[in-house]
This record gives structure tokens, C-alpha cells and sequence, in this order.
């Protein structure tokens, strides 16, 4: 128990020590690599909270993919890092603002859970006992079919982002030359080589 | 009892934070001893970045081709789909056929944008 509180402790501290630096550090790419960090001390907390598939996704899912991706959105854009900084004075207020605001929506929630520690929804679908049935199965008896609708919504989600991202980055380039099989296959040697009688003496 | 059941699966986390610890502290103390026991006389010529014996050419920070970018958003999205396949292959004896359809379902509209890239040529390079 004292092992819990102070591993909880520790991965607290070191995700909100990241998460500061993420917003202080100069170089963007050492932010990118403090946000894996706070990543990685999200996953443990949330294994302390008995969500291992949680944990495990956001340890595929966000350091996997997401944190590549920030990478190169990095090193796509090409910021005068000097310039950035000089907006942070005058975008203090409406960050301090959003802060504000998500706290405040925190604070419902974890008082709505104090008011009433078992809502109707909870209480309708209650999660089984974790030495019975682990996390991960729970979930998915409950997401392929009780809520099938959200779960195929996703699944059009996902392809709207595929097809977006696609509309909106490739491009065809000119003077590319792509293997086609089908033409290497369709070559006949008559052609490609042409047979020449060459009279003695008289050259090609 | 819940906390019971809490601390067993927690027990089994335990010898992955005694890695941690011990990962930790191995590279803490070569950190640190390096800097502590090594002789360091350090020189213009010792401190100045190379590259294979030359000096660097220019900033390593040139920009990427976007292409990059949608290799690595495709890549997202299937990760994603892969996400929903862990829970519903360890409870697919429980939700049956509907569940069994549910996610062919899911995964043939994953495959309609598959066959969209795949035919637009997105996942060829050059």
C-alpha cells in the first residue's frame, strides 16, 4: 500500500514536472520528448487506477504514433523559434482562460461524483469485480455490442480521417517514373529489338 | 475487498517498477559517475560538434517532406483499428456472433479507405 501511494506520488510529480517543461523548454523536439515522458507517467497512473488497457494504449497509441507524428510536425514547419516566443505575454490571458475553464469543468465532475457516488449509468452497467473479469474483456463486451452505433461511428470517423488526410497531402508529381508490372509483362521482344541485315562495308 | 483485488493486480505490476527503479538508477549513476571520476580537460576542438570527423555542414533541423506525414497519420488510423481488435478478440466468445459481425463490419469500412489509398497511391513512394 505505502508502495502504491508513493509510486502514485512519483508518477504524479514527474507528469506534471514534464508537463511544465513542455511549455517552457526552447528547443520544440525537447517538448515533444517531455510530452512522451508525461505520457509514459499517465499510463502508470492510470495502471494504478486498475486501467491497464488504458494504460497499454496510450503507451501504443500516444507515444507509438501520436508523439511520431508531433515529431514531425515539428520538423515540418519552419518556425522562427525567436519569433514564436515573442506572442507568449500577449496569449497568456486566453490560455489562462481555457486553464481555467477545463478546471472548473474538473471540479463538476469530481463534485457531481461526491454528490452522488453512484450515477444511474454506473449503477445500470456495472463494471465487474477486476480479479473476475479483466479490464480489457469488460470493454469488449460492451463496446461491440451494447454500443454498436458509437463503436461503427468510430469506424467512419477513422475513415474520414484516412480519406481526409490523403485529399489533403498527396499530390501527384510530375515526371515520376512508377514500376508498372503489367507493361513489363506485356513487353514482346519484337518490340524492343529490331534484327538489322548489315551489308559487309557499308556501316549501320 | 475491492482494494484487495486492487492490490493483487498491482502485485503484478511490481516487478516492472523494480526495473524502472533499478533503469533509473543504473543510467543515474553512470551519469553521474562520468562526471564525477573522469579526468576532463575539455578544449575548443573537444567541445565542438562533427560529424564523422568533419564539422557539421548545417543545422540537422531541415524540414521533412509532408509525404512523411501522411505515412505517419495512415499509420495512426490503422493503429487505432488495432486498438479495438485487442478487447474484442479476448471477448469474442462472450458476445457472439452479433459482436463477431459487428466488428466485420467495422473493419470492411476500414478497408473501403484501405482500397482509397491504395488505389489514389498514397502508400507508394516514388
Amino acid at each position: 500500500m505505502i508502495i502504491q501511494g508513493l509510486a502514485f506520488y512519483l508518477f504524479a510529480f514527474v507528469a506534471v514536472a514534464a508537463g511544465v517543461m513542455v511549455i517552457s523548454s526552447r528547443n520544440p523536439v525537447h517538448s515533444v520528448l517531455f510530452l512522451i515522458l508525461a505520457f509514459f507517467n499517465a499510463a502508470g497512473l492510470f495502471v494504478l487506477m486498475g486501467a491497464e488497457f488504458l494504460a497499454m494504449i496510450l503507451v501504443i497509441v500516444y507515444v507509438g504514433a501520436v508523439a511520431v507524428l508531433f515529431l514531425f510536425v515539428v520538423m515540418m514547419l519552419d518556425i522562427n523559434y525567436v519569433e514564436m516566443r515573442e506572442g507568449v505575454l500577449q496569449y497568456l490571458p486566453i490560455g489562462a482562460l481555457i486553464g481555467i475553464v477545463l478546471l472548473a469543468e474538473l471540479a463538476v465532475i469530481g463534485g457531481s461524483w461526491v454528490v452522488l457516488p453512484l450515477s444511474e449509468a454506473a449503477s445500470a452497467m456495472p463494471t465487474p469485480p477486476i480479479d473476475q473479469v479483466t479490464n480489457t474483456n469488460a470493454l469488449g463486451r460492451l463496446v461491440y455490442t451494447h454500443y454498436i452505433y458509437l463503436f461503427q461511428a468510430a469506424g467512419l470517423i477513422l475513415l474520414v480521417a484516412m480519406i481526409g488526410a490523403i485529399v489533403l497531402t498527396l499530390r501527384d508529381r510530375e515526371g515520376v517514373r512508377r514500376q508498372r508490372i503489367s507493361d513489363q509483362v506485356d513487353r514482346k521482344v519484337a518490340d524492343t529489338i529490331e534484327i538489322v541485315k548489315v551489308v559487309p562495308g557499308s556501316g549501320v | 475487498m475491492a482494494v484487495l483485488n486492487m492490490e493483487g493486480l498491482l502485485r503484478e505490476y511490481l516487478p516492472i517498477l523494480i526495473f524502472l527503479a533499478l533503469a533509473i538508477g543504473i543510467s543515474g549513476a553512470m551519469f553521474v559517475a562520468s562526471m564525477v571520476l573522469a579526468n576532463q580537460r575539455p578544449d575548443s576542438e573537444k567541445l565542438s560538434a562533427y560529424e564523422c570527423g568533419f564539422e557539421a555542414f548545417d543545422d540537422a533541423r531541415g524540414r521533412f517532406d509532408v509525404r512523411f506525414y501522411l505515412v505517419a497519420i495512415l499509420f495512426i488510423i490503422f493503429d487505432l483499428e488495432v486498438a479495438f481488435l485487442f478487447p474484442w478478440a479476448i471477448s469474442l466468445g462472450d458476445i457472439g456472433v452479433f459482436g463477431f459481425w459487428s466488428m466485420v463490419m467495422f473493419l470492411g469500412i476500414l478497408t473501403i479507405g484501405f482500397v482509397y489509398e491504395w488505389r489514389k497511391g498514397a502508400l507508394e513512394w516514388e
